[in-house]
């Protein structure tokens, strides 16, 4: 045999914080501000939502398309909120989360060769799938400058003949960083001009503080070319259930269905009616968690800057991205060298991109003492590593 | 000012400069609007739950429910002044269906509480018929369950 594994998979490389994960997994007393997602388990009303269907036999696959109740429900909360409307039988989708929602979205656009830009950092998977699906992640810098927005005018200079969509996800993982209407209008602009598909991954899109929740479909004409993502795993704490969903035109819906039939065939049907019942009666928990991570973002962005490490103020998700170059530091080092000296888990930066470099990321969906006691431990650190 | 107030309700040892921290306020703001609400009696105390099972002296409870004839001009809170100065009632309710108030009584012992219902609360005028039902578990008070901690169970690390 020539090659057990495909040469496909050599264009992405593991996960960059396995051999975190082993250490910490070695190790006692560790507080993890390491995760993805939040602290709260789902609103009991949800999960009694779906124990309940679970009794009634509600055991089976569903519509490949995903309960059409829940499209409807969808499409009712993108009215809404957003004023958009959404054929659910035609234009809705139900996914496994957002991460299939991505995967066969760059699956259903690209031919090998084609071109996504997206921000660099981003979210680890955007790149991958984009490789997985022969296509090239192009990937635009952000810095903490501009507090990670995307310019269009970056976008713009990236741009060839092969390039067919624009990938982005705010607010955004891992840098909290948010793009508010404006912001997004110019990046719509620069779409319209090109005639490039925008995927727009808004699984943080409620988690934002101080600002309006955005949408990219809003922006005027760009429903057409945009490829919206969305799912429950964030706002109301549902990161298990895997329920995610895409909204776009027909002809596109219709491509993603057509993998996502043989490939997945349904999301989960507890899940789904999780979402139905989270979609009906969810919004009052679910502002109430949003408040309590608004007071320790407070706390953690302050305690940061308190200590050196720099960290501009992040309106979106549940994660604050400090500067660590006060110390000297790469951002794995200060992982690592932080994790085993002082037992606190933060991410590298370097995992989400190259100018992720210099960052780390650290998740405040944990408790108060949890964050407190880490800054504490982090204050140690960075007094002990300071550049002299 | 709300804001303030949810933050203490879920944990009254929260310092008013972590409350300025968590919501954006002054530390000297903070301060005086809890001030003010101690002065007005919005807060009215500041207390401990605590599990006594875990603690090797025994307490009982008993939720009492008093059918009360309610009187001229005061209705029912003349005879609920009466019954809930006693020390051993913790909390006292009015409230709507088969019976008029709902105590809740603390007793070292059954015979203690029984005592009280029999020869304090039910011949107390006005006073026309008492239930009491010992608790035998508590499940969750003022919002925390009592058994076991929640741990998290979380990956510790994903993206």
């Amino acid at each position: 045999m020539r090659n057990r594994i495909a040469r496909r998979l050599d264009r992405v490389s593991p996960s960059g914080i396995r051999k975190f994960f082993d250490l910490i997994s070695s190790m006692e007393g560790v507080i993890s501000l390491g995760v993805g997602e939040p602290d709260f388990a789902t609103p009991w009303h949800i999960t009694e939502a779906a124990i309940h269907s679970l009794g009634q036999g509600y055991t089976m696959y569903t519509s490949n398309s995903g309960m059409l109740e829940l499209r409807r429900e969808i499409a009712s909360y993108l009215k809404a909120t957003y004023n958009l409307d959404y054929d659910p039988n035609t234009e809705l989708l139900i996914t496994n989360g957002v991460s299939e929602g991505v995967d066969l979205a760059v699956r259903a656009i690209l031919d090998p060769g084609d071109e996504v830009i997206m921000p660099d950092p981003c979210y680890v998977s955007y790149p991958s799938c984009v490789l997985f699906a022969d296509g090239v992640p192009v990937h635009v810098a952000t810095n903490s400058d501009n507090e990670f927005k995307l310019r269009a005018a970056d976008v713009e200079a990236r741009i060839t003949d092969r390039t067919k969509a624009i990938l982005i996800g705010y607010p955004a993982n891992p840098t909290g960083a948010v793009m508010e209407m404006a912001d997004l209008a110019d990046i719509a602009d620069v779409a319209r001009r090109h005639n490039l598909l925008v995927i727009s991954d808004e699984i943080y899109n409620l988690l934002v503080y101080e600002i309006e929740p955005t949408c990219f479909a809003c922006l005027p004409e760009m429903k057409e070319g945009t490829i919206l993502l969305g799912g429950f795993s964030k706002f109301y704490a549902m990161t298990g259930w895997r329920i995610g969903y895409a909204a776009a035109s027909a002809d596109i819906i219709a491509a993603m269905t057509r993998i996502h039939q043989y490939t997945a065939l349904c999301a989960p049907i507890m899940g789904q009616v999780a979402a139905i019942e989270a979609l009906r009666a969810g919004e009052e928990e679910a502002r109430r968690m949003l408040e309590e991570y608004d007071r320790r973002r407070r706390v953690i962005v302050k305690g940061l800057n308190d200590i050196g490490l720099s960290c501009f103020e992040p309106r979106g998700a549940f994660y604050a991205f400090p500067s660590v170059t006060a110390t000297g530091l790469s951002s794995e080092a200060f992982a690592e060298k932080l994790l085993r000296q002082e037992k606190v888990a933060v991410v590298p930066g370097s995992a989400f991109g190259e100018c992720g470099e210099g960052h780390v990321r650290c998740c405040y969906a944990t408790s108060l003492s949890n964050i407190e006691e880490a800054v504490t431990r982090m204050a140690r650190f960075v007094k002990k590593h300071r550049r002299a | 000012m709300k804001k303030i107030f949810e933050i203490l309700e879920k944990d009254a040892r929260v310092t008013p400069e972590q409350i300025a921290t968590m919501t954006g306020m002054s530390e000297a703001e903070v301060k005086s609007i809890i001030e003010e609400a101690e002065k007005d009696r919005i807060i009215v105390g500041y207390k401990t739950i605590i599990n006594r099972e875990k603690l090797e002296e025994e307490q009982v409870l008993a939720l009492i429910e008093v059918r009360v004839q309610p009187q001229r001009e005061v209705g029912f809170d003349a005879v609920a002044e009466r019954i809930y100065r006693f020390p051993q009632v913790r909390s006292a309710y009015l409230v709507s269906g088969g019976y008029d108030l709902a105590v809740l009584v603390t007793g070292k012992t059954m015979r203690e509480v029984a005592a009280f219902v029999s020869e304090k609360l039910a011949p107390l005028e006005g006073v026309q018929g008492t239930v009491t039902h010992f608790l035998l578990k508590r499940y969750k008070e003022d919002g925390e369950v009592l058994e076991g901690r929640e741990e998290d169970k979380r990956l510790p690390l994903t993206m």
